[in-house]
């Protein structure tokens, strides 16, 4: 293996242990150290100047906010007679968008709880606003079957076992209930996953806020953090046994989403393979909009040097392998309709691929079947704006894919005269744009006011954080 | 606010310039004897747990109790929601359908115990906590970027304010501070 001097020092460990014939591109830049990574990123906080680009981002986000709003009011009052949905598509746009929302939070947990138990370095940054993703993504998705309801504010003691005048409990035997708890769960335990690996970067922002306000919202939220080792002790101990215990949550998350289908009886959605399917479906999609946020945001922010060529290969190829699970899915989906040799589920398959909705699975098979093969080509994975568009073309193709499975089962069943058709409405839309609104408005409100990449996970990885390697200092 | 009885000094603290100069500075002083003091870095150091003698292991028993108190909670409710105060016949299936109740046990072990996990943590640690006497002193704000501290509390036995802060001075401290309380 020949290696100048120059690599050896950057990469002298990961060099030597996987033995590769090219050296890989570092996580970090080389030359940082633990006062650069921190002025780096807390500056993109602290900054008094709120950049034009911003304003006209947030303002666009905040614009599709008011559509969501207006979509809500006018479906509150007027009711779910406003959607497409009818018999025998009783589940339309809300379920589609609510499992498309959800599968895309997976991602985040992945980075920031199996990544970690993987000791991979390269999740520290992007962990946090891939979490932060998570969090707003599993907002947009709550919103969904809560309207679904018809009745929103009836649904508190439909879905929630309380003590009620009307002694009514729910049925703990049906899946939308067992919906409920993984979505409330996991909505719960990202958000405490995201604030506690904040802590630690609250304190930071507290000591170097220039601004009194500044000093007093981040004190707070930092709740007097002052970085001692039987603090950090703790914290750590907190942070593994969570990062533990998100693990099997977000792969159970998904699970029960696909139980929603799976535990019925209509054709195409009683299937065994449904809960693995979905899962990797739903860390293909997060991925991909990990990729479609990362991208732009490192080339605006100038954060080329946290997030490096090394990141998006290998999210591209987390991109690949999962999106090759899901092709295998479909495959098993088609194969499944044909061995059955039951008339309903053949029928079910024909009917998808050549039926009235036909082109929806043609274009969803391109889009995360055959587009994302050229993944296979280290050209385009570290092309970054190939690689960007290819995940905008996943993003739509798992939204296809939901659409597909959601409309093609329930609009041909087993009986053909109670067939029908399903279209969305204006207000179908204006719900599903208004929660990318609000999706990308929490976004930029994030970027603006928390460091985007953890701190003090990014000063684990200059030299200096381990005492035994002999490094050459923070102090610089 | 004060109580009359407290001491006006807090301890003593070291400033370092590097994680090592930290790490062998907690091992020394805890070798002199002295017990009652702290570090402070930017980042984790694992090290400084063998330096300072930390043997914390109560927030793991008390998330295994947490995911156990969950489960069992989460499985209690949903039986005796089912089987006693509402029982439905769904599909013929009986009341104490146990397959059924596995997702909203699990889910419920996972929440309680991750819960437990961070309220534990921020306990045990005594956050949130507003003011600490450390933060009297200005160059500390640097613990939180890129300097390492080390604290000997005038509540240790052996602290004497002029041999406590030649000792420290001798660790190759960059500057020792009077902690005021």
């Amino acid at each position: 293996m020949s290696e100048t001097p120059e690599t050896r020092h950057t990469e002298g460990r990961r060099a030597s242990a996987g033995g590769a014939a090219r050296p890989p591109v570092p996580v970090i830049a080389p030359g940082h150290s633990f006062s650069t990574v921190t002025d780096k990123i807390s500056a993109i906080v602290l900054t008094r100047s709120t950049g034009l680009g911003w304003w006209f981002g947030f303002g666009i986000a905040f614009l599709l906010v008011n559509v969501l709003l207006i979509s809500l009011t006018y479906l509150i009052a007027e009711g779910t007679g406003i959607w497409g949905v009818n018999v025998p598509v009783g589940w339309g746009f809300a379920i589609i968008n609510f499992v498309w929302w959800i599968g895309i939070g997976h991602a985040g947990t992945l980075i920031s709880a199996i990544l970690l138990l993987f000791k991979q370095s390269w999740r520290t940054s992007i962990n946090r606003f891939a979490e932060a993703m998570t969090l707003f993504a599993v907002a947009c998705a709550a919103i969904f079957p809560l309207i679904h309801t018809g009745r929103p504010w009836l649904a508190i003691y439909w879905l929630f076992p309380y003590p009620n005048t009307m002694d009514v409990w729910p049925q703990f035997r049906s899946p939308l209930i067992w919906d409920v708890f993984a979505v409330s769960t996991y909505a719960t335990v990202s958000a405490l996953f995201w604030f506690v690996g904040l802590i630690p970067d609250l304190a930071t922002l507290r000591d170097r806020s220039e601004s009194k306000v500044g000093r007093v919202i981040y004190g707070a939220l930092a709740m007097g953090w002052r970085g001692s080792a039987h603090h950090w002790h703790r914290y750590e101990t907190a942070y593994l046994l969570l990062a533990g215990l998100a693990t099997p949550l977000v792969v159970s998350v998904h699970t029960i989403v696909s139980f929603d289908f799976a535990v019925s009886v209509v054709p195409g959605w009683h299937a065994t393979i449904f809960p693995p399917y979905f899962v990797a479906g739903a860390i293909y999609s997060g991925f991909a909009m990990v990729l479609t946020l990362a991208i732009p945001i490192r080339k605006i922010y100038g954060l080329e040097d946290f997030i490096t060529e090394r990141h998006l290969n290998n999210m591209a190829k987390i991109l690949l392998v999962t999106g090759l699970i899901v092709a295998y899915g479909y495959m098993i989906e088609a194969f499944m309709a044909w061995y059955s040799a039951n008339t309903y589920e053949t029928y079910m398959m024909r009917n998808r691929m050549t039926g009235p909705y036909g082109p929806f699975y043609w274009a969803l098979i391109l889009c995360n079947g055959v587009i994302p093969q050229f993944l296979w080509i280290k050209k385009i994975r570290t092309n970054v704006l190939l690689l960007f568009i290819i995940s905008l073309i996943v993003n739509v193709g798992m939204w296809l894919e939901r659409f597909v499975i959601v409309v093609t089962s329930l609009h041909r069943d087993f009986l053909p005269s109670s067939w029908g058709r399903y279209s969305p409405t204006v207000w179908d839309w204006g719900l599903y744009v208004g929660t990318i609104g609000l999706f990308l408005a929490l976004l930029f409100l994030f970027l603006r006011f928390l460091p985007m990449i953890s701190i003090f996970e990014m000063r684990t990885l200059v030299p200096d954080a381990k005492p035994g390697d002999g490094g050459s200092g923070g102090a610089r | 606010m004060k109580p009359s009885g407290r001491p006006k000094i807090y301890g003593l603290m070291a400033e370092f310039e590097h994680s090592r100069g930290l790490v062998e500075a907690a091992r020394r002083a805890h070798h002199e004897g002295y017990r009652r003091m702290d570090a402070y870095s930017p980042v984790p150091i694992e090290e400084l747990h063998d330096a300072l003698h930390m043997h914390d292991n109560r927030l793991p028993k008390l998330v295994l109790t947490g995911g156990v108190l969950g489960g069992l909670g989460g499985y209690g409710l949903q039986y005796w929601v089912s089987t006693i105060a509402y029982p439905l016949n769904v599909g013929g299936r009986p009341p104490h359908s146990w397959p059924a109740f596995i997702p909203v046990t699990f889910e419920l072990t996972i929440l309680a115990a991750a819960l437990t996990a961070v309220l534990g943590m921020l306990a045990l640690n005594g956050l949130p906590q507003p003011f600490h006497p450390v933060f009297n002193v200005p160059r500390f704000a640097l613990a939180s970027r890129n300097r390492f501290f080390l604290c000997i509390e005038a509540v240790d036995p052996k602290f004497h304010i002029e041999k406590t802060r030649t000792f420290l001075e001798s660790l190759g401290a960059r500057e020792v501070t009077t902690v005021e309380n």
